[in-house]
């Protein structure tokens, strides 16, 4: 009989299925996985060191840079941290829109993640209807922040600025005609919030759409059931959080346990697993868009009957209004020093964390009374789901490491930092 | 979280170092010789199953700054193209530490659990036998602050290059990095030289003592 030996097969970093610039290294039993060795690192840009070196406020824009698909869960961290630390308090119309973009953002995140995913998988359409969705959800980042991506729209004390009135409209170009222009132009007659709201009345029909393609599809479930299975234990040892930890039947969600903002006030349901496995992973996240888009329309209402101030009132930390600085010399001195110095953080250190759509993203910061963090620890979810590819792919076959590389939601912004 | 507190008092009355209740959320300190021990009643008897974060800390450069602000000076920060001389010579004693962060999902409790290391030889047993999740930031922390975890059964570099030199997160390592990289069509291959960027500080770091924060300016423990 020939001899037969393991061999090692080198994934990645180039590979359409490893979601950015993962490497791996698959030592090989035929095609079953013996061995699963994740080499990261390949997008280290070191946020946390280049953090240290700038005041607060500007380290905001990188906080977007981590997890590129959902970037104001991230700042929401960074600035909660700050606010910690200064001991503030955003007022209350500014917690309903973070709620709400962070709602946003969960629901961008995950239509990623299922187009992506199925994707991987062998599922085309998905992707295509996944990111029609997504396009009107970064209309709404766009008009808010004037990003479609990296917003930087959180302060620490508030947002930067309040809810636009108006959307902005689409223009007659060679490319569209008058009434192709009209039509597209419908729900952006009136202002930002009429623009989620006839988003959130229509998503809940596009979420049956993805599942009419995908819940009931055998191929689909030849592909997740019972793949990566990880029991509520194991989960709990290797660090998991957020759906990971969900699918595997542990019902914890920081919304609800440690509410933060105003998650306190509103009413939402936390969908948990039962198996395990990469489809009740999947069941777990198409059914938080669901509650996501709940929470989106309650926040809608509130914002809508509650006008109010965005930020706090405290021109050491917010920047005081244009027109103030016009005729205000005080003004005018807090402005300057405000974006050139910065303003500095009473010593100390916290640790802030926020149910981000991928887990548990926190930030521990330290501060030594300077005007620049003296340090930030970024708690990245997705860098001890990583961290657990070994124990998740061991045993299954070359094709399932796809499978479980997309039931991960792996982005490299946040693992490598 | 305050009876969280008294709780861990009592039941390590020899071990702990200090407890603190701060900003809501509890630390504990602890010696380096003592984190097994603690860590393995930590998850058992207080139900702390989670690691949700380990990371060092270099405490070498702690309230320096790079401008004088309690006095007026003649002096400007000269467009901050002065080297940064601040980081006076790293002193013995304790230099760094590692941060543990602990969640118990049971109880919805967290924990903060520290301990401080010495300059010459940072080295800590490992807690990758208590929580799993362990293995990858202990990883990260040798990387970037060259700390080692006894015990540990794959110490490699995560984050940072193939080959790469020193520890990146340290204070005393420059923003900058120190080689850069570049395709040398002579030898037709990828050599590194050091770096030809002048470092620059754009925002000077200044403490300035803000009398709505005023509590006494607590000397770092040392």
């Amino acid at each position: 009989m020939a001899e037969i030996k393991n061999y090692t097969l080198n994934f990645g970093p180039q590979h359409p299925a490893a979601h950015g610039v993962l490497r791996l290294i698959l030592e090989m039993d035929g095609e079953v996985i013996v061995h699963a060795d994740p080499h990261i690192g390949l997008l280290h840009r070191g946020t946390e060191k280049l953090a240290e070196s700038k005041p607060y406020n500007q380290s905001i824009g990188y906080m977007d840079r981590l997890d590129y698909v959902s970037m104001m869960c991230n700042e929401h961290a960074y600035v909660m941290a700050i606010e910690k630390l200064l001991g503030i308090e955003p007022p209350i119309r500014a917690q309903y829109i973070r709620v709400l973009f962070d709602e946003m953002t969960r629901v961008l995140n995950h239509l990623m993640w299922l187009g992506a995913h199925g994707l991987d998988i062998g599922a085309m359409t998905v992707f295509l209807y996944c990111f029609r969705e997504r396009e009107d959800l970064m209309d709404c980042y766009e008009a808010v922040s004037g990003a479609r991506l990296h917003a930087t729209y959180y302060r620490p004390g508030g947002v930067y600025r309040d809810l636009p009135d108006s959307m902005p409209q689409y223009q007659k170009s060679k490319w569209h005609s008058e009434a192709e222009v009209k039509k597209l132009n419908q729900n952006r007659e009136g202002s930002l919030l009429d623009f989620i709201e006839d988003f959130c009345q229509r998503f809940p029909k596009c979420v049956d759409e993805y599942e009419t393609l995908l819940t009931d599809n055998r191929i689909w479930k030849q592909r997740t059931v019972g793949i990566g299975v990880v029991s509520p234990e194991r989960a709990l040892q290797l660090g998991f959080s957020g759906p990971m930890l969900r699918g595997s039947g542990v019902e914890w969600d920081l919304r609800r346990k440690q509410p933060y903002e105003v998650y306190d006030r509103l009413d939402f349901d936390i969908p948990v697993g039962k198996e395990g496995d990469c489809y009740d992973r999947y069941l777990v996240r198409v059914e938080e868009m669901r509650q996501s888009n709940k929470i989106m329309q309650q926040c809608i209402d509130w914002l809508r009957a509650n006008p109010g101030p965005v930020i706090v009132d405290n021109v050491k930390i917010a920047p005081p209004s244009r027109a103030d600085m016009k005729d205000d010399m005080e003004a005018l001195i807090h402005h300057f020093k405000l974006f050139t110095e910065g303003y500095c953080v009473p010593e100390g250190e916290v640790y802030s964390a926020v149910e981000h759509p991928k887990g548990e993203f926190g930030i521990y910061m330290v501060s030594d009374g300077a005007n620049k963090p003296y340090r930030v620890k970024i708690r990245a979810p997705g860098f001890p789901h990583l961290a657990a590819m070994n124990e998740m792919a061991k045993g299954h076959l070359l094709a399932d490491v796809v499978a479980i590389i997309g039931t991960m939601d792996i982005v490299f912004g946040e693992i490598d930092r | 979280m305050e009876s969280l507190k008294h709780k861990l008092e009592q039941h390590f009355a020899n071990q702990l170092v200090e407890c603190e209740f701060n900003r809501g959320e509890v630390t504990i300190y602890i010696e380096a010789e003592q984190i097994i021990p603690v860590c393995k009643v930590l998850r058992d008897e207080f139900a702390f199953n989670q690691l949700i974060d380990l990371c060092g800390v270099d405490y070498s450069a702690y309230g320096n700054s790079g401008w004088e602000t309690k006095q007026a000076t003649e002096h400007g920060f000269s467009r901050a193209r002065e080297p940064f001389s601040q980081i006076d010579q790293v002193d013995e004693g304790f230099r760094y530490a590692v941060v543990y962060h602990l969640l118990s999902v049971q109880h919805n409790n967290r924990l903060r659990l520290k301990v401080d290391l010495i300059a010459e030889t940072p080295v800590i047993d490992s807690v990758t036998s208590i929580w799993h999740s362990a293995e990858w930031y202990e990883r990260e922390a040798f990387d970037l602050f060259g700390i080692l975890f006894k015990g540990h059964q794959d110490l490699r570099r995560i984050l940072t290059d193939y080959g790469f030199v020193g520890h990146p997160f340290r204070k005393d390592f420059p923003l900058i990095g120190n080689v850069e990289m570049r395709y040398d069509p002579d030898q037709k291959r990828v050599i590194y030289e050091p770096v030809s960027i002048e470092p620059r500080t754009l925002v000077p770091r200044v403490i300035r003592d803000d009398n709505r924060y005023l509590q006494p300016h607590t000397e770092v423990k040392k």
